[in-house]
């Protein structure tokens, strides 16, 4: 069992707290506020599920599979069998864990890593995406689908709680916390270690006794299924699925990235990353819908800045600060050894 | 729906061999800067996109097609050149996996900045050079251009590498990139060639792509994991291979395409790779250890 640190304990109240601030503060967009919050949470969850396999070295580009198998696994068997999510996902969950078994265990007995475990699963990504628009009779293909609502508000058995936006956020808060929650278990089992060792030489690993291929698809088998689990949860509360929006490349692209802007190494790295990318789309977008004179010059282009910032901001990151913003920041103050612990 | 071997079923044979060209066209100056500096290019279908751009605003502007693909072509070869002096070259130390990561960060800028300049509009350069006819098939004549410069283009590459003092010098490099600077090699001068050469067969390619696409800020998302799918099944830096596999690539999508809905071809063609890969991991031309 993990104990919990008593800055950590401040901090998870602070948290369950947040709502009420929010609530507090700003009365009238209380809305708009707690959905940036919750937006944030799922992403910090998918990243951080990303980044169990991504910091010993399995740079994924397959990511954005996993979440779109388990976002369209939960919405397809609700809407065309009317299957509770509460089996849904799960089943997405496992079928993305499959997955991520079937293509992972080729790669690791064959040792295809560095860039062609990057583009092998960036084509396991265009696959996945190819056969979402394939399927447009079921999966509505390149313009989404919605899950089918079940009343009008609030749904127990359709699990279902996009109209209640403080109800939302502690889901999502409880998603979050159960992603630090593997991500610790990991740093401190010896799993972790044995996967420290193969990613610095596989051979030398091997012949000390650790089954290389084994380790691997443990890590990633339980990556892929805490992203499609993020998946399943963000197509409940979005209450819409597309193609772009929860499956393929960009998907997968703006998971390493956020999570190489926050930082890898580190427990909080990912949800450092998941504000600061949502902060950053979310202030330039208010900032040029406030400026006349901006959206008059940029017109409908102005959405696309904010990804030209983000573009230019990871350029400099990964050339000045590989480490990313939480790992700068704790290397600054000597802490980096002991990542886990600080948290 | 159905898949007979018919006259159209030759059509979709042949068209798909004269999108070969053009993939394998692509694919070549991938695996020529990944087999010299060792460094993939993620943002490669973009730096095509900038330049189909670039390429449509000279003809705009008045210039005739071919001075307008000229001009596109010395565009993105600054370009490459320019990325791998700012981008690339501050990274050449860092884990290799940064140089791909990094790239991908221009990707997003790219595919960003062209949205904000040129909006998402499809644009068409609006020159038709209509269409051959061989007994019930037809072949637009832009695409069998588009084969014959892309074997041209290749060629001169060849005779390029093969003939010149640089390119011998680039292909040692690319043999051995800690001995030949020993040996009086200027390594940075051979990359930032290799860079300028890269993203030159970058602007042809898109010279060659604006007679036959409509232009748009996301068509780097269409191209981009196909060229990355033939390089890595000839084997990342195996230009021969890049080539035979660009073949096999454009095959599946062309018959695929014909027998069922385009995106299956192109689905057929991700599993198809990813097979192959499971069965020879570093590319189908790979020597045997």
């Amino acid at each position: 069992m993990i104990r919990i640190s008593r800055p950590a304990l401040i901090g998870l109240a602070a948290l369950v707290a947040l709502p009420f601030l929010v609530r507090f503060l700003f009365a009238s967009s209380e809305k708009y506020y707690l959905h940036i919050l919750i937006q944030i949470l799922i992403w910090s969850f998918i990243y951080t599920g990303w980044s169990l396999m991504g910091r010993f070295g399995l740079t994924s580009l397959g990511h954005g599979a996993f979440t779109g198998i388990g976002a369209y696994t939960s919405v397809l068997l609700w809407n065309i069998l009317g299957l509770t999510p509460w089996l849904g996902i799960p089943i997405g969950v496992a079928l993305a864990a499959a997955v991520a078994l079937l293509v992972g265990y080729p790669c690791f007995r064959l040792r295809i890593t560095g860039h062609y475990f990057a583009l092998l699963t960036l084509a396991l990504t265009e696959f996945i995406r190819l056969c979402i628009v394939g399927l447009r009779d079921y999966t509505g293909g390149s313009l989404g689908t919605q899950p089918a609502r079940a009343g009008g508000g609030v749904s127990l058995h359709a699990l279902q709680f996009e109209p209640d936006r403080v109800l939302s956020y502690y889901i999502a808060l409880a998603l979050w916390a159960f992603g630090l929650y593997v991500w610790l278990r990991v740093d401190r089992s010896m799993d972790r270690y044995a996967l420290d060792a193969a990613s610095q030489d596989e051979d030398a690993a091997a012949s000390v006794g650790i089954d290389v291929t084994r380790e691997k698809l443990k890590v990633t088998a339980l990556s892929a299924g805490m992203c499609a689990l993020g998946g399943a949860v963000y197509a409940q509360y979005q209450m819409y699925i597309g193609p772009e929006t929860i499956a393929g490349l960009g998907v997968s692209l703006n998971i390493v990235f956020a999570v190489i802007a926050g930082g890898l190494w580190t427990l909080l790295g990912p949800t450092v990353g998941a504000v600061f990318t949502q902060l950053l789309s979310e202030s330039l977008r208010v900032g040029i819908q406030g400026s006349g004179f901006l959206k008059d010059w940029l017109g409908s282009a102005a959405l696309a800045l904010d990804t030209a910032v983000y573009g230019l901001l990871l350029i400099l990151f990964i050339i000045y600060m590989p480490k990313g913003i939480l790992g700068t920041i704790m290397e600054w103050r000597g802490k980096t050894r002991s990542a886990g612990t600080k948290a | 729906m159905d898949c007979q071997l018919d006259i159209f079923f030759l059509e979709a044979v042949l068209n798909g061999i004269l999108l070969a060209g053009l993939l394998a066209l692509l694919a070549l100056g991938l695996n020529l800067v990944f087999g010299v500096i060792d460094v993939v290019w993620i943002c490669y279908a973009e730096l095509v996109m900038v330049g189909m751009y670039g390429i449509h605003y000279a003809h705009k502007g008045g210039a005739p097609f071919l001075l307008a693909a000229l001009l596109g072509i010395l565009l993105i070869a600054a370009a490459g050149a320019l990325l791998h002096l700012l981008v690339i070259r501050p990274v050449l130390d860092q884990a290799p996996i940064n140089q791909l990561l990094v790239t991908g960060g221009v990707l997003f800028f790219l595919q960003a900045a062209a949205t904000m300049a040129f909006g998402v509009e499809f644009r068409n350069i609006g020159i038709r050079l209509g269409s051959a006819s061989l007994f019930d098939m037809s072949f637009s004549w832009a695409r069998i251009v588009t084969f014959a410069v892309a074997l041209g283009g290749m060629l001169a590459l060849w005779l390029f590498l093969t003939r010149t003092y640089m390119g011998t010098a680039i292909r040692a490099i690319s043999q051995d990139r800690q001995i030949m600077p020993l040996m009086g090699v200027d390594q940075r001068k051979v990359y930032l060639v290799t860079s300028a050469i890269g993203g030159g067969l970058a602007g042809l390619a898109a010279a060659l792509m604006v007679l036959q696409y409509d232009i748009y800020p996301q068509i780097g998302l269409q191209f981009g994991p196909l060229i990355f799918m033939i390089c890595v099944l000839g084997g990342l830096g195996n230009m021969i291979g890049g080539f035979v596999a660009a073949f096999i690539i454009s095959q599946f999508i062309a018959i695929g395409g014909s027998c069922f809905a385009t995106e299956w071809g192109y689905a057929i063609a991700f599993l198809f790779f990813m097979v192959a890969i499971f069965i020879r991991p570093q590319g189908l031309f790979a020597r045997r250890a």
